[in-house]
Order: structure tokens, then C-alpha cells, then sequence
């Protein structure tokens, strides 16, 4: 018996380093996604050994850290960014990679497009320089992120030195509540095991509330698996996950096709396949989320309040609740409702896929935001989704209510671009990291899921998205 | 040594973002810590002497200048995958970080880049806190050969850490260049992948 994690381990093995379970091992890549900001050095140092890249069909690039969700046509006016995003351009050129320009209908932020495309599939190896990777577990993939030193291992010999991780079982059993999304799940969890509570683990998420959820919504959560600690997050594989991949683009066709469902149904843990560790969460407990903190692991349900730093005892958790309060201009035992946020960005990698945007026009349809909200922006996750949401006329409900409809990127999820906050500003976000300065330095992020942000955005506080629709 | 008295320093507050946009290995020292170290803020292209210190920030301490070690709390490195962080970290003179624990994927890039990061129990990673700011020009002895760090006092920890790995910093090696030795091994399995999962070869 075994688990999904497993499977995919020994799927992959080239060669063990040592006979010992927890040696080094090298295993095998199947799937190379390559974005502008971790590759530059890879391909000099590639360059300058001498090497060439191992595969060129199992690599896939494109920029999207870095580009502009305004005006493409004006290309990308700050020269730094420009250079970076260039450099990926003539790489890709120079060694015949298949990249989508900014340009290009397919461009967008890599953890959609892989999908989008079928170029993430059941069973395989994915890596890109970026630790949102683990999105791609959605789709029974072994999915993770790596650095730059091991961008170029993979594109000189297919292959990474990896030491195996654990195993974690998180259970969701149950039904989820109206209006609650893999948003709120993955939240209550990190609020749960803190965010290095998944720290040397592989997590596999599993029971009836994850049967029941999308590929979307599965990609939100194993997307912010890396939030709790755990380098890759996974689902296995079902009907759900079939039927999403028929007729991508990279997916395969005909006779192929068929004999791959039959492998990709295997990909599943063993009934009484044991884990190094089991978390049970009960679906119908889960609230809408919101972090309050500098940490994804700073949360509260909607229904609660700010907590109060003189109530903690461990002196080290104490001020770093102290210092995140400080930074995030809250007063203790403030109720979450009456936080007031100035900008509200639905996009990235975790919630700008079609569905994100279909819960959020639902939220917006009809109203429009409030006076004390500044900024209100959608940055679709591809320019596929942009496309589909305006076949939809989602696009028009966001521009009637005041938002902004803007170009495909990573945009103020990390604000490398012009989208970012300003000092002290306070934004309802979709995105994954309340870090200090992540959206903007002196900026202040919650973490909700895309209905949350738009009913904020409505409200002009935070507000239980459930009363609204 | 010098100690940072913070539990979970995410890869944002080590190197913020928009250094990221730099195509070049090196130089990120200066921009280590940016957010806290500089009461002014930092873009990218910006003269570090022309900037404003913050006095506060424990780096900027005159007694942690030239400082090899970095002690820091739980869950150091946790957040993104930008090997720009232990690039920073060594850019400005650190060989070693010690604490209770770090992020996976910043765990690995640094023996990838020869940064060694040392995992000690809470409660030893503590007393040295205690001993480094009681005492100004404290100095640890790490000896990698060995797997120990030694206080002035003589008190030793050990510590553990991959044989691969240790064998790989001692000696400097390439490990691409210790991969590329599978080359054989690599093709066989890829011939046998092929002809079980044809379709992941289109």
C-alpha cells in the first residue's frame, strides 16, 4: 500500500546516493516551467560551463513577474524590468525553448498557464523557480519549487538531487459551507499548524469536501500549500481531474489519451496507505478567512476579533504578534469586520482563474464599491481567462461596479511591477503572502478568498461575503 | 555572530523584490535586510553609502561588523524560492546561519551556493541568544568536518547534516557536474519513462 506521494517518488527514481531511506536521490523532471526572475543566471551559468539544455520539449517559459497589467502596448517602462523580461525572450530564442511572449493570448502567470494548457499532467514531476509550484499537485503531480542553482541542474541533466519528504494526510471531511472556498481551507489550516506546520512534508489533500471541489479550486489550495510550510501539495486523481485536461493543448489525444486516463486513475493514495502525520479539519466548520498579521498563519474567521498580544505567554510569539500589529496599524481585540481596506486586488497565481472571477462578479454584480476604497483592481491569471471572462460580459460587472480590468500577471501579489501599494495602505487581497512590504514597502495585506475581497470591496469593510449572496 | 531575534524572516524581508530584477548572481549584500537595515527605501541602482542607516538594526550594531554567522529563530527563509536570499546572505560575509529550524526550499539553496545552515535544538539556540548579547566580539567555532559549533566557553553542540551534502561542501563540488556522471543512468530511465508515458514526450 502506498501513498499518492510515493507513487510519484518512485515513478521518478534514477539513482539513490546512498542505500539509506532518507539519502539523496535523483530523480527524474518531467515538466520545466521557467518564468523571468529565477532563470537569468541558470542559463548564464548554463552558458558559460559549456552545457545545453537536456530536454527542450519538457521546458515551457514565460514572463510574468514582471509585466505591465496596463497599456502592453507601451511596452515596459521600467529598464530593469524590461532587461529581465528580454533576457528571457533571448534565451528561450537563442536555445529554442517554447515561450509565450506578452503578447501572446496564452501569456500569463505560469501557475495558470501550465494547466491551462495541459503542460501540468497526472503523474509527473513539475518544477519552476518559484515556490507556488506546488499548485500544479492539483493534478496528482509531484509539483514543487526550486531555486535558481537548481533551475540549471534541471536544464542540464533533467534531473534533481532531492532528499524524500514526509508524508501528511489533511483530511476535509464533510460538506463546505455557502460562500466558503479552498481560500478558507487553506487558511484555516495554516491558522491551524502554523506555516511551518508542513515544514519536511509532502501534504496530500483528501476526504468528501476535496472530491467535491474544482481543479480550480483544488490549484487555490495546493497552491498555498508552501504557506504552510510543505514544499508540494497534492489531490489524487478523479473524474474532476480527467475532465479538466481533455482537449488542452499539451494534453494528449486520441489512443494516447486513453491509455493515459488508465495510468492517471492509478494516481491515488492506497486505501490504508499510512502517513507520517494525519490532520482532520471538519468542512462545515470553516468560516470565511481573513489574516490580520504580517504571517498567513495570522488568522481569524470574520466573525472574530484582532487578538490581543497580552494573552500570549511564549515571549518570542509575543512580540512577533506585537511587531505585526504594529505594522499593520491594528488596535487588540479590533472585531475583523470593521477593518476598513483602501485597495482591493483580486489576482495571482492563488484566485485569478475563471472561476475566482465568476464568485467575485457575483459578489459585484449590480453594486459598486465603496467611497473609501481607492483602487479596486481584477488581474486575470492568463490572457485565456481575461478572454473567457469577457465572453462572460464578468468584465463588464467589474467595470460597472468600479474595478479595474487589467492585463494577465503576478502584478500586486508582489508588486515587482507598477501595481503596489503605498506606505500604510490597506488592501483586501486574493493572493498568498501577508509579508511585510510584500505588496508595496509599508503596505498592509490581508489574505481573503476572491468573494471576500469583492464583498470588502462593495462594503468598504470586511464583511461575511455569506450575508451578501 | 550576530543574533536576529525574529521567528519566521520570510525571503521578503531578506532580499525584498525588487532586487529581484537584477540578471546577475551577485551584489545583493548590501541589499540584505533592505526594509529594516535602511530608514530610507531601496530600489534597485541605489549608492548603499549615499543611504540612511537604521541605528536600531542589529546588523547596523558596531560590535556585529564583520559578523560570519547569522543566529536566527524558528522557520528562517520561509516564503518564496528566490536563491537571490542566500545569495544576499553570503553577498554580505555570512558562511553559516544557525536555527531551530528553516523553510525546505531555503534549506536546500543554500548548500547549493556553499551557505550552511545549521538546525540546533530551541533551547540551545536560545542560550546562544543569551551568550551573544552579553557579550560583545562573541565568537563561535563552526567545524563542518567535525558537524559542531563551539562556544568561547568550550560548550559544544552538534549537529547533523546529509553525508551527500557534507561531502559536496568540504570538497566544493559541481553537482551538475556529479549528475552529468549518471549520464547512463539518466538516459536508461528516460528510454524506459518514454516507453511507459509516451504521452509526456510530445
Amino acid at each position: 500500500m502506498h501513498t499518492l506521494y510515493d507513487k510519484l517518488w518512485q515513478s521518478h527514481v534514477v539513482h539513490e546516493e546512498s542505500n539509506k531511506p532518507d539519502g539523496m536521490t535523483l530523480l527524474y523532471i518531467d515538466r520545466h516551467l521557467v518564468h523571468e526572475v529565477t532563470s537569468p543566471q541558470a542559463f548564464e551559468g548554463l552558458k558559460l560551463a559549456g552545457r545545453k539544455p537536456w530536454r527542450l520539449d519538457s521546458i515551457l517559459a514565460v514572463a510574468d513577474h514582471n509585466v505591465p497589467t496596463t497599456r502592453r502596448d507601451y511596452g515596459i517602462s521600467d529598464p530593469i524590468s524590461r532587461l529581465q523580461v528580454e533576457t528571457l525572450d533571448q534565451n528561450c530564442e537563442e536555445l529554442g525553448i517554447t515561450e509565450f511572449r506578452m503578447n501572446d493570448l496564452r501569456q500569463g502567470i505560469v501557475h495558470v498557464i501550465g494547466p491551462e494548457q495541459g503542460a501540468t499532467l497526472p503523474g509527473m514531476t513539475v518544477v519552476c523557480g518559484d515556490s507556488h509550484t506546488s499548485t500544479h499537485g492539483a493534478f496528482a503531480c509531484l509539483a514543487f519549487g526550486i531555486g535558481t542553482s537548481e533551475v540549471e541542474h534541471v536544464l542540464a541533466t533533467q534531473c534533481l538531487l532531492l532528499k524524500k519528504a514526509k508524508t501528511m494526510r489533511v483530511a476535509i471531511e464533510g460538506h463546505l459551507g455557502h460562500g466558503i472556498t479552498a481560500k478558507d481551507i487553506a487558511l484555516a489550516l495554516i491558522g491551524e499548524i502554523g506555516t511551518a506546520g508542513g515544514t519536511g512534508y509532502a501534504i496530500e489533500f483528501a476526504g468528501s469536501a476535496i472530491r467535491e471541489l474544482s481543479m480550480e479550486a483544488r490549484m487555490t489550495l495546493c497552491n498555498m500549500a508552501i504557506e504552510a510550510g510543505a514544499r508540494a501539495g497534492m489531490v489524487g486523481v478523479d473524474d474532476t481531474t480527467v475532465d479538466y485536461l481533455r482537449g488542452r493543448p499539451f494534453a494528449p489525444k486520441g489512443d494516447l489519451w486513453d491509455k493515459a486516463v488508465v495510468y492517471w486513475r492509478t494516481l491515488k493514495s492506497d486505501e490504508g496507505a499510512s502517513f507520517d502525520k494525519t490532520i482532520s479539519l471538519d468542512a462545515a466548520q470553516i468560516k470565511p478567512q481573513i489574516t490580520w498579521g504580517t504571517s498567513p498563519e495570522m488568522v481569524a474567521a470574520i466573525d472574530g476579533k484582532v487578538p490581543d498580544p497580552s494573552q500570549i505567554t511564549d515571549i518570542v510569539k509575543r512580540h512577533d504578534m506585537e511587531r505585526a500589529l504594529k505594522y499593520m496599524g491594528l488596535a487588540p481585540n479590533t472585531p475583523i469586520s470593521e477593518i476598513r481596506p483602501d485597495k482591493i486586488f483580486i489576482g495571482s497565481c492563488t484566485n485569478a482563474r475563471i472561476e475566482d472571477l465568476r464568485i467575485a462578479a457575483k459578489v459585484v454584480k449590480g453594486r459598486h464599491i465603496a467611497s473609501n476604497i481607492k483602487l479596486a483592481m481584477v488581474v486575470p491569471g492568463s490572457g485565456l481567462v481575461k478572454h473567457q471572462a469577457e465572453q462572460e460580459g464578468l468584465d463588464k460587472i467589474f467595470r460597472e461596479a468600479g474595478f479595474e480590468w487589467r492585463e494577465p500577471g503576478c502584478s500586486m501579489c508582489l508588486a515587482m511591477n507598477d501595481d503596489r501599494l503605498e506606505s500604510g495602505e490597506r488592501c483586501a487581497s486574493t493572493s498568498n503572502r501577508n509579508f511585510e512590504g510584500r505588496q508595496g514597502p509599508g503596505g498592509r495585506t490581508h489574505l481573503v478568498s476572491p468573494g471576500m475581497a469583492a464583498a470588502a470591496a462593495v462594503a468598504g469593510h470586511f464583511v461575511d461575503v455569506r450575508e451578501i449572496y | 555572530m550576530a543574533p536576529l531575534d525574529r521567528a519566521n524572516v520570510d525571503t521578503d524581508a531578506i532580499i525584498p523584490k525588487q532586487f529581484l530584477k537584477s540578471i546577475k548572481r551577485s551584489g545583493f549584500g548590501q541589499n540584505l535586510f533592505d526594509e529594516w537595515r535602511y530608514l530610507d527605501h531601496g530600489e534597485p541602482g541605489m549608492d548603499a553609502a549615499r543611504r540612511k542607516p537604521n541605528p536600531d538594526f542589529i546588523l547596523n550594531l558596531a560590535r556585529y561588523q564583520g559578523a560570519q554567522i547569522l543566529l536566527a529563530r524558528s522557520n528562517f527563509g520561509c516564503g518564496s524560492s528566490r536563491e537571490h536570499a542566500p545569495w544576499a546572505l553570503q553577498d554580505y560575509g555570512f558562511q553559516v546561519v544557525i536555527a531551530p529550524s528553516f523553510a525546505d526550499i531555503f534549506f536546500n539553496n543554500c548548500f547549493k551556493i556553499g551557505l550552511l545552515p545549521i538546525v540546533l535544538d530551541v533551547a540551545d539556540v536560545d542560550q546562544l541568544f543569551t551568550e551573544v548579547e552579553a557579550t560583545a566580539g562573541y565568537r563561535l567555532l563552526v567545524d563542518l568536518q567535525d558537524q559542531s559549533v563551539t562556544t568561547p566557553s568550550g560548550k559544544s553542540f552538534s549537529f547533523d547534516i546529509d553525508p551527500f551534502r557534507k561531502h559536496t561542501l568540504l570538497n566544493g563540488l559541481d553537482e551538475i557536474g556529479l549528475t552529468l556522471q549518471h549520464m547512463d543512468k539518466i538516459k536508461a530511465f528516460e528510454e524506459k519513462h518514454r516507453a511507459a508515458q509516451p504521452w509526456l514526450f510530445t
